[in-house]
C-alpha cells in the first residue's frame, strides 16, 4: 500500500511529506538542520534528551521532532525563539552531568555536544558538574567506560540488550534517586563495542584509544609489520571527510609506510587462509557428521559470547583461527624464516574495525612457540587519529601497493568485512572441494545485505544443506534458541558476526555509524571483489604456495598456526579505574 | 439497558474522566468501541498515586458494588472484552479479597500495582499488566487504539466507573468526590457538586480555618498553592485540597517534600525533569533560590518534559514562590 502523502510547512516553506514519517526525517531529507543527541536510527526512539524540540503552530508545548509524526498541514518552526531557548537550557543541564575531557574523546573531531554548545551559546559550566565522582570502569582488555561523561540517554543499555548480552543496566542510586548506567555483576561483556559507537557523549572508549596508539611506532630495533582488515578500506576515508564507502586501499598502504611501518600486509590474505582451512574442516565435519552445524569463529566477540553464554555450542565453533591471527602466525614463522629474521624481533600490528580484536590477541592459547601472533591492535579510529596527529594529509596521499608476499588477497578475502562474506567465501571453496567442479556462479547473493538473519538452502552433490548468516548477537541468540528448541532444524554452517552488518559496523569503526553508512561500506567491498581476477580463497597463489611448501609439510607447526581451542568462560571481576 | 444508550446518557451528563485529565468519558468509550479488533480490554484504574488523594480508596471501601456495576456496563458495551482492576499496593491488600468475591463470575481480574507514581499512567498500567516494567509508553498509539497486549483498551478511573453506574440508573447529580486534608477539623472524602468553588467546598464541609492559611489544590504534589483570596475558583485537576497553617509550616520543608516526591517518582529519562528536579533539590538544600535559574527550569519543564510529571512539577513551586516568598 502506498503511504499517503501531503504537505506540511517547515519554517514557512511548503514541503511534501509522507504519512508515518517523523518531523526529523522530513526535515533532514530537505536539508533542514535539527540537532539531536539521543536519537540513533539503529535504536528505538527514546525522545529523552529533548534537544530536537520544535514548535508546532497552535500547540503550547514543544514537541520532539525525532518522535513526532507529521500531520497534514502541520506548521513547524525549527528555530523559533522558544525552541532556541529550550535547547540552550536543556544543553546546559546536560553539560552539568557530562565531564568534559575533550582531548581524549572518541568524538574529538565531531562532538555534537560542543558544536551545539557553540551554536546555542551555552554556558557549559552554568551548573556544577554532578557526576565528577562517578566511576570509570574497564571491561577486560577492551573497553573503558567513564560514567562521569554519561548524559543518561540509555542508548548503550538498549544496544547491549539488543546484542543479547544485557551487561549494562540502569540502577537507581541513593543520590537523589538518580539512575545511573552500571555494568552488571552477573553478566560479562563480550567487547563488541556497540555501546561505544552508539553513545552520543563519548563515555566509552577502546583501551589505549588515546595514550597507546603511538607505542607500536616506538618499538626500537624491531621489524614492525602492519596488517589491516578488509573492512577498513571502505571506512577510514570517512574520518578525513571522504564519501561513505570510498575505497582507499592504496592510500592506507601509503599512509602506513609513511608512518614508518616496515611492511604493510593485508589481513584479507589471512582471510584466504582461514577460508581454505575452514572449508577443509567443514568437509571433514560433513563426512563424519560431527560437530554440525559448524559455527564461524573469526569474530572474537561472538566466540566469547558462546564461551560464556552458550558453552554447549563450543564444540560447534570451527577451530580455525581468525584472519589476523593466522596472518600474524605466518609472518612470525614462514615469512620470518624466508626473510631470515629472528621472529622475536618482529612486531605485528593489526588495524582492525573492532574492539574485541584487542581482547582476541590476549588469548593465551593463540601463542606459537611462546610468541603472540599479533602484538598490537589499533582500531580504524585509532589509525585515523595517529594519521591526524602526525599531520599526514590522507586525502591527498598517493596510493601505493601493499607489500609482498601478503599483499594480494582474493576477492573472497575482501568481502570478509561484510556480513555474509565469510559464508560466501567458504561456499566458493567448499563447493569446489566437495564437487571437484569449478564454481561458475561466484556471487552468492542471498548471503549479502543487512538483514539480521539470512537463511538459505543449497544443493551440493545432490543433498540439500541449510545454512544461515547472522549479524548482531541478539539475532544469533534468537537462532541458537531456535536450534535448541527444535533439534530437527539442522544447519550445516552458520556464520555469525557480532556487529550489525558485520565488521563494517564494528565497534572500532568511525562514528557515526548507522544502517545507511554500513550499507555503503559493504557495497564497496563487493565492488572490490567483483573487480578481482582471483575471487576464490584457495586459488590465491600465495595460499597454494604456502600450503604446498610449508603447511602440508610441517603438520604440527601448521596446526598451531591455523587452529585454536576454546573453553567455557566464567564471570570476571569488573575493574574500577576510578 | 440497551448498549448504545449508555453513550447517549454519558454524553448528556457530560461525565469527564476523574483522574485529572477531564477527557469526555463518552468519547473515550466511543473510540474503543469503534476500533476493529477480535478482543478488547477494560482497565479500572485504582492506582491513586497523588499525595493527599484518597477518594478512590473511599469509593472502593464504601461503594464497591457500584464500581463493579460500572465495569459490567463497559463489559457489555464492548464485544469480547475482559476487565482488570488495577490497585495500588495498600488498596490491593485492603480490597482485593472483597473485590474478588464480588467479581467471581465476571470477566474481571484484580491486579496489584507495580512501581510508583508513573506506573499509574494509563500506558504504564498496560505495561505492568503485561508483566513488563511499568513505565509509560510513547503516545500515540493511545490505549484506545493499542493498549493492553496491543488491543483497544478502555482505561477509566475507579470514580468514573462509579459514576457510570449512577448515570445508568439515572442517579447522577453532577457531583464528584473531594479529598480534603491538612490542618482542618473535618478531613475526609466528600461527595459534592463538581461546580463548587474551593471556598464553597471548604465552607460547606466546615473546614475554613480561623487562622492565616493557604491551600494546595489539585494534588499533594502537583497541585498549585492558593491564598485565601484566590479560592473563588474550581479545582484544576484532581479534586484534592490540602490546607496549611501559614504560621506553622516551614515552606522549605514543604518544597523539599514535593521535590523528594518528584525525585523519587520521576523516571529520570528526560533531561528537564531529571536534571531540573536535581537542581531544585540543590537550591533547596542551600536554601537559596535563584530566580533566573528557576525561571529557566520551569520553562523547559513546562515546554519540553517527556511526560506530564515534569510539566506538573512546575505548578506547586511556581505558585508557592509567587504567593508566599
Ligand atoms: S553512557 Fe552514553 S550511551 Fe550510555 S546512557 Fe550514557 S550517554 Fe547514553
Ligand atoms: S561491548 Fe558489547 S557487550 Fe560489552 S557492554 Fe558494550 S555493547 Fe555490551
Ligand atoms: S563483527 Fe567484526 S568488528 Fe564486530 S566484534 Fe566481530 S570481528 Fe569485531
Ligand atoms: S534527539 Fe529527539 S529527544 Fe533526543
Amino acid at each position: 500500500m502506498k503511504k499517503k502523502s501531503f504537505y506540511i510547512f517547515i519554517n514557512g516553506k511548503k514541503i511534501k511529506a509522507k504519512k508515518g514519517e517523523t518531523i526529523l526525517e522530513v526535515a533532514r531529507k530537505n536539508n533542514i538542520e535539527i540537532p539531536t543527541l539521543c536519537y540513533h536510527p539503529d535504536l528505538k526512539e527514546k525522545a529523552s534528551c529533548r534537544i530536537c524540540v520544535v514548535e508546532i503552530k497552535g500547540k503550547n508545548r514543544l514537541v520532539t521532532s525525532c518522535s513526532t509524526e507529521v500531520q497534514e498541514g502541520m506548521e513547524i518552526l525549527t528555530n523559533s525563539r522558544r525552541v532556541k531557548k529550550a535547547r540552550k537550557i536543556n544543553l546546559e543541564l546536560l553539560f552539568s552531568q557530562h565531564k568534559e575531557e575533550c582531548y581524549d574523546c572518541v568524538w574529538q573531531n565531531n562532538c555534537q555536544l560542543l558544536e551545539l554548545a557553540k551554536k546555542y551559546k551555552v554556558t557549559i559550566n552554568r551548573f556544577k558538574d554532578r557526576k565528577t565522582n562517578y566511576p570509570v570502569y574497564q571491561f577486560g582488555p577492551a573497553i573503558i567506560f567513564d560514567s562521569s561523561k554519561c548524559i543518561d540517554c540509555r542508548n548503550c543499555v538498549e544496544i547491549c540488550e539488543k546484542q543479547g548480552v544485557g551487561f549494562l543496566e540502569v540502577k537507581e542510586t541513593k543520590d537523589h534517586h538518580l539512575f545511573k548506567v552500571v555494568p552488571r555483576k552477573d553478566k560479562v561483556c563480550v567487547y563488541c563495542g556497540q555501546c561505544l559507537i552508539h553513545c552520543p557523549a563519548g563515555a566509552f572508549e577502546g583501551v589505549g584509544e588515546f595514550e597507546e596508539i603511538e607505542k607500536p611506532l616506538n618499538e626500537k630495533n624491531k621489524i614492525v609489520v602492519v596488517q589491516f582488515a578488509p573492512s577498513i578500506r571502505t571506512s577510514i576515508g570517512e574520518e578525513f571527510g571522504m564519501a561513505y564507502g570510498e575505497v582507499v586501499t592504496g592510500k592506507i598502504a601509503a599512509v602506513l609506510k609513511k608512518l614508518g611501518f616496515d611492511k604493510v600486509f593485508d589481513t584479507s590474505v589471512g582471510a584466504d587462509f582461514t577460508t581454505t582451512e575452514e572449508s577443509k574442516e567443514i568437509v571433514e565435519r560433513i563426512k563424519s557428521n560431527k560437530n554440525l552445524p559448524s559455527l564461524t569463529s573469526c569474530c572474537p566477540a561472538w566466540v566469547r559470547y558462546i564461551e560464556y553464554y552458550y558453552p554447549e555450542f563450543i564444540h560447534n565453533l570451527t577451530t580455525v583461527r581468525s584472519p589476523q591471527v593466522i596472518l600474524g602466525g605466518l609472518i612470525k614463522t614462514y615469512w620470518a624464516e624466508k626473510q631470515k629474521i629472528n621472529p622475536k624481533n618482529i612486531v605485528v600490528v593489526s588495524i582492525m574495525p573492532c574492539i574485541a580484536k584487542k581482547y582476541e590477541i590476549t588469548r593465551p592459547e593463540l601463542k606459537i612457540k611462546g610468541m603472540k601472533p599479533v602484538d598490537y591492535v589499533l582500531t580504524t579510529r585509532e589509525l585515523a587519529r595517529l594519521i591526524k596527529r602526525k599531520k599526514i594529509n590522507f586525502k591527498k596521499i598517493k596510493p601505493e601497493k601493499l607489500d609482498n608476499i601478503f599483499g594480494n588477497p582474493s576477492g573472497a578475502g575482501v568481502i570478509y568485512g561484510a556480513s555474509g562474506g565469510v559464508m560466501e567465501s567458504a561456499f566458493r571453496t567448499t563447493y569446489e572441494i566437495l564437487t571437484k567442479k569449478t564454481l561458475k556462479r561466484i556471487d552468492f547473493k542471498p548471503m549479502r545485505g543487512m538483514k539480521g538473519i539470512k537463511k538459505a538452502e543449497i544443493k551440493i552433490n545432490g543433498k540439500v544443506r541449510k545454512i544461515a548468516v547472522v549479524n548482531g548477537l541478539g539475532n544469533a541468540k534468537k537462532l541458537l534458541e531456535e536450534i535448541k528448541s527444535n533439534p530437527k532444524e539442522k544447519y550445516t554452517c552458520i556464520e555469525v558476526m557480532a556487529c550489525p552488518g558485520g565488521c563494517i559496523g564494528g565497534g572500532g569503526q568511525p562514528i557515526p555509524t548507522n544502517k545507511e553508512i554500513r550499507k555503503k561500506r559493504a557495497q564497496s567491498l563487493y565492488t572490490i571483489d567483483k573487480k578481482k581476477h582471483i575471487r576464490k580463497a584457495h586459488k590465491n597463489p600465495i595460499v597454494e604456495k604456502i600450503y604446498k611448501e610449508f603447511l602440508e609439510k610441517e603438520k604440527s607447526l601448521a596446526h598451531s598456526i591455523l587452529h585454536t581451542s576454546y573453553s567455557k568462560k566464567t564471570k570476571e571481576k569488573i575493574k574500577k579505574l576510578k | 439497558m440497551k448498549r448504545e444508550n449508555i453513550i447517549t446518557k454519558l454524553k448528556k451528563e457530560k461525565l469527564t474522566g476523574r483522574s485529572g485529565s477531564s477527557f469526555p468519558t463518552w468519547l473515550k468509550w466511543q473510540l474503543v468501541k469503534k476500533e476493529k479488533a477480535e478482543k478488547k480490554f477494560i482497565i479500572c484504574n485504582g492506582s491513586e498515586g497523588e499525595p493527599g488523594t484518597f477518594k478512590d480508596g473511599f469509593i472502593l471501601q464504601n461503594h464497591p458494588n457500584e464500581v463493579i456495576e460500572g465495569i459490567k456496563i463497559a463489559l457489555e458495551f464492548l464485544d469480547n472484552s475482559t476487565a482488570y482492576i488495577y490497585l495500588r499496593k495498600d488498596y490491593y491488600k485492603r480490597f482485593a479479597y472483597k473485590l474478588k468475591k464480588l467479581t467471581r463470575n465476571l470477566a474481571i481480574n484484580i491486579v496489584k500495582k507495580q512501581g510508583g507514581y508513573l506506573s499509574g499512567e494509563e500506558t504504564a498500567i498496560c505495561e505492568a499488566i503485561e508483566g513488563k516494567v511499568a513505565l509509560p509508553r510513547p503516545k500515540p498509539p493511545y490505549p484506545t487504539q493499542k493498549g493492553l497486549w496491543g488491543y483497544p483498551t478502555l482505561v477509566n478511573n475507579v470514580e468514573t466507573f462509579y459514576w457510570v453506574a449512577k448515570i445508568a440508573k439515572n442517579e447522577y447529580k453532577n457531583q464528584k468526590f473531594f479529598s480534603i486534608s491538612g490542618d482542618i477539623k473535618n478531613p475526609g472524602v466528600f461527595q459534592l457538586p463538581e461546580k463548587w468553588t474551593i471556598k464553597k467546598v471548604l465552607q460547606e464541609t466546615k473546614n475554613i480555618p480561623n487562622f492565616d492559611f493557604f491551600v494546595q489544590a489539585g494534588g499533594g504534589a502537583a497541585g498549585e498553592i492558593l491564598l485565601p483570596n484566590q479560592l473563588n475558583r474550581q479545582i484544576k485537576g484532581i479534586a484534592t485540597i490540602i490546607v496549611f497553617n501559614r504560621k506553622k509550616i516551614d515552606l522549605f520543608q514543604l518544597m523539599k517534600k514535593w521535590n523528594n516526591f518528584f525525585l523519587r517518582e520521576n523516571c529520570d529519562k528526560c533531561t528537564p525533569c531529571r536534571e531540573g528536579a536535581f537542581r531544585i533539590a540543590e537550591m533547596l538544600q542551600k536554601k537559596k533560590l535563584d530566580n533566573k535559574t528557576l525561571k529557566d527550569l520551569f520553562f523547559v519543564l513546562d515546554a519540553t518534559s517527556l511526560c506530564p510529571l515534569g510539566k506538573i512539577m512546575v505548578n506547586p513551586f511556581k505558585s508557592l514562590i509567587e504567593n508566599l516568598l
